[in-house]
């Protein structure tokens, strides 16, 4: 009973608690605005930023940046998962690539994705691609692998064809991966534009930051910054929000919906 | 032990003329990596159309192994099945005509659980084709001959464990198969459930008059159940006796406490604990 409701009070407080120490701390030490601003001013400068026209520009390339890119690593990863996860032999022999460029850091790519795709919102899409694709794809493989093997007995003793065990259940059963894969993915894509417009481009809240940086306005930096969080945030619980819809027979749906 | 002199208890198997199974010499080996393992060795046997034969054994003894081969999940690796004449497995090749006529109900129920009730019942005609509405339909009509009308847009974790061995059972029959293969199916149920179950089966195998091959531990389900009861001795499994059960149909759970059943349990009974 408390419990229920304990997250919805104790949140809040928390949150406030912490926006009152860094108050405090900012006043009673006399910090600098140009290395930590104090929140009151930091809520100013949002303010701010949100009344001009070409932040919501900014904001729009960042989140086409960060969805494109999102949805090409949702397409691609579930295909080459599905495809992957069903052809063993040829998860075996691709493995060692894949794990290679799994760790391999991607933002180390960027320069040429610049070189390839220019400084325009095409590198970030890419680059924010790259990036989600992974946990996408190693998570629809792990879904299809573990299909139960009563669940295969069934099908097998039911003569179903190869295309009708992956349509029926193996991607059935990925689903509640893929959604795992995609809630990190997404939170991987946000991460992979704003780092591209950082490095390279005139465009997006990435941009933004840098700019505001290089004109020492660190006030205006930190509520990009703000912006920033408040748009992962949302992005994160839309795809953690599909998780009801696509798979609402699921346990995890059913007990969150319940308390 | 002169208490089952009236139960014929015979080693032997008669040949039938027109048999819905026929099983020749089946043997199965297990190859596990430091050796090998004979589960399954000499199984000749005839079921007929429309008998309902029971596999009991000890724990081991090749009872799953022999119904999954029947249900051409495993490929013995010595001797024949034929599904109603036709041989189930041509080389390496499972034959689809054999497998159309089997339906097959696990220990677990192993339903889907991204699909409802009506969809699980459903599924195997949607692999075979039949359009929506009418699969629809016959899982409609499955709920009410098994008993879970009403839980048919339910999701199987919102059911209990008996009403989800329903619904297994419900989408083996789906098909309409000439022969349904269980493992025990009630194996995870308490005995009041599984009495009860008992009786749909009977009832439902009255009704449909397909042939049933039921895998159990239950001498008192076997004796219940049966027509015939083959008892299978361990290591390595093989036949040991051919039991029939000559009890009035339908069989009433009442009927459990009649002498003459009394006198199949004991004589099975005491055939089991030979083994020991
Ligand atoms: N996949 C397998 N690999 C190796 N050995 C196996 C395999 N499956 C079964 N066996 C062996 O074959 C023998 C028969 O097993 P089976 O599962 O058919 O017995 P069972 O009569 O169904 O037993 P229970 O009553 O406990 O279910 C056992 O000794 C078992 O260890
Ligand atoms: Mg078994």
């Amino acid at each position: 009973m408390l419990g229920k409701y304990a997250s919805w009070i104790a949140t809040p407080l928390l949150l406030v608690l912490l926006v009152l120490i860094w108050e405090a701390y900012v006043t009673i030490f006399d910090v600098s605005p140009f290395i930590l601003p104090g929140p009151g001013a930091v809520w100013d400068a949002t303010l701010v930023l949100l009344s001009e026209p070409k932040t919501y520009s900014h904001i729009g390339i960042t989140v086409y940046e960060t969805v494109v890119g999102f949805l090409l690593a949702v397409v691609i990863g579930i295909v080459f998962g599905g495809v992957l996860g069903k052809i063993r032999w040829l998860e075996r022999t691709l493995n060692p690539l894949i794990v290679g460029l799994q760790v391999m850091p991607k933002v180390a790519l960027i320069p040429l994705f610049i070189v390839w795709f220019g400084f325009g919102p095409t590198s970030k899409v890419v680059l924010a691609a790259v990036i989600a694709f992974f946990p996408i794809m190693t998570n629809t493989i792990l879904g299809i692998k573990s299909v139960e093997s009563g669940h295969r007995d069934v099908m097998l003793a039911l003569n179903a064809s190869r295309w009708q065990t992956f349509r029926d259940v193996e991607l059935q059963n990925a689903l509640p991966f893929i959604l795992t894969g995609m809630e990190v993915g997404i939170v991987l894509a946000t991460i992979g534009a704003i780092v591209g417009e950082y490095l390279g481009g005139s465009q997006g809240l990435g941009y933004m930051a840098v700019a505001t940086l290089n004109a020492f306005d660190v006030t205006s930096m930190f509520g990009v910054i703000f912006l920033l969080t408040i748009l992962g945030l949302i992005l994160y619980f839309a795809v953690v929000m599909l998780r009801r819809y696509v798979t609402p027979w699921h346990e995890a749906v059913a007990s969150a919906r319940d308390s | 032990m002169t208490s089952h002199d009236s139960v014929a208890q015979t080693p032997v198997t008669r040949a039938l003329p027109d048999p819905m199974i026929r099983l020749t010499d089946v043997e199965q080996r297990y190859k596990t990596r430091d050796h090998d393992v004979l589960a399954l060795t000499d199984v000749t046997l005839d079921i007929g159309k429309g008998e309902f034969l029971v596999l009991l054994g000890p724990s081991g003894c090749g009872k799953t192994t022999l119904l999954r081969i029947i249900a051409g999940l495993l490929q013995s690796t010595g001797g024949e099945v034929k599904i109603d004449g036709t041989p189930l497995w041509t080389k390496n090749t499972r034959n689809d005509t054999a497998m159309q006529e089997l339906g097959v109900v696990f220990q677990e129920a192993n339903l889907f659980p991204w699909m409802t009730i009506e969809q699980n019942i459903a599924l195997p005609l949607k692999l075979r084709g039949v359009g929506k509405a009418e699969r629809l339909a016959r899982a409609r009509e499955l709920c009410a001959t098994v008993g879970i009308s009403g839980f048919e847009k339910r999701w199987p974790r919102q059911l209990s464990g008996g009403m989800r061995q329903r619904a297994a059972i419900a989408r083996a029959l789906s098909t309409r198969p000439k022969i349904l293969l269980m493992d025990e199916p009630f194996g995870a149920l308490d005995a009041m459930t599984r009495d009860a179950m008992n009786l749909e089966l009977q009832r439902i195998w009255m009704e449909t008059g397909c042939t049933v091959v039921l895998v159990t531990h239950s001498i008192r389900e076997a004796v219940f159940l049966a027509d015939r009861v083959l008892l299978l001795s361990p290591r390595p499994g093989r036949m040991d006796t051919l039991t029939e059960i000559e009890i009035d149909r339908p069989r009433t759970t009442y009927v459990q406490s009649s002498p003459e059943f009394q006198n199949y349990e004991l004589a099975l009974r005491q055939r089991l604990d030979s083994f020991a």
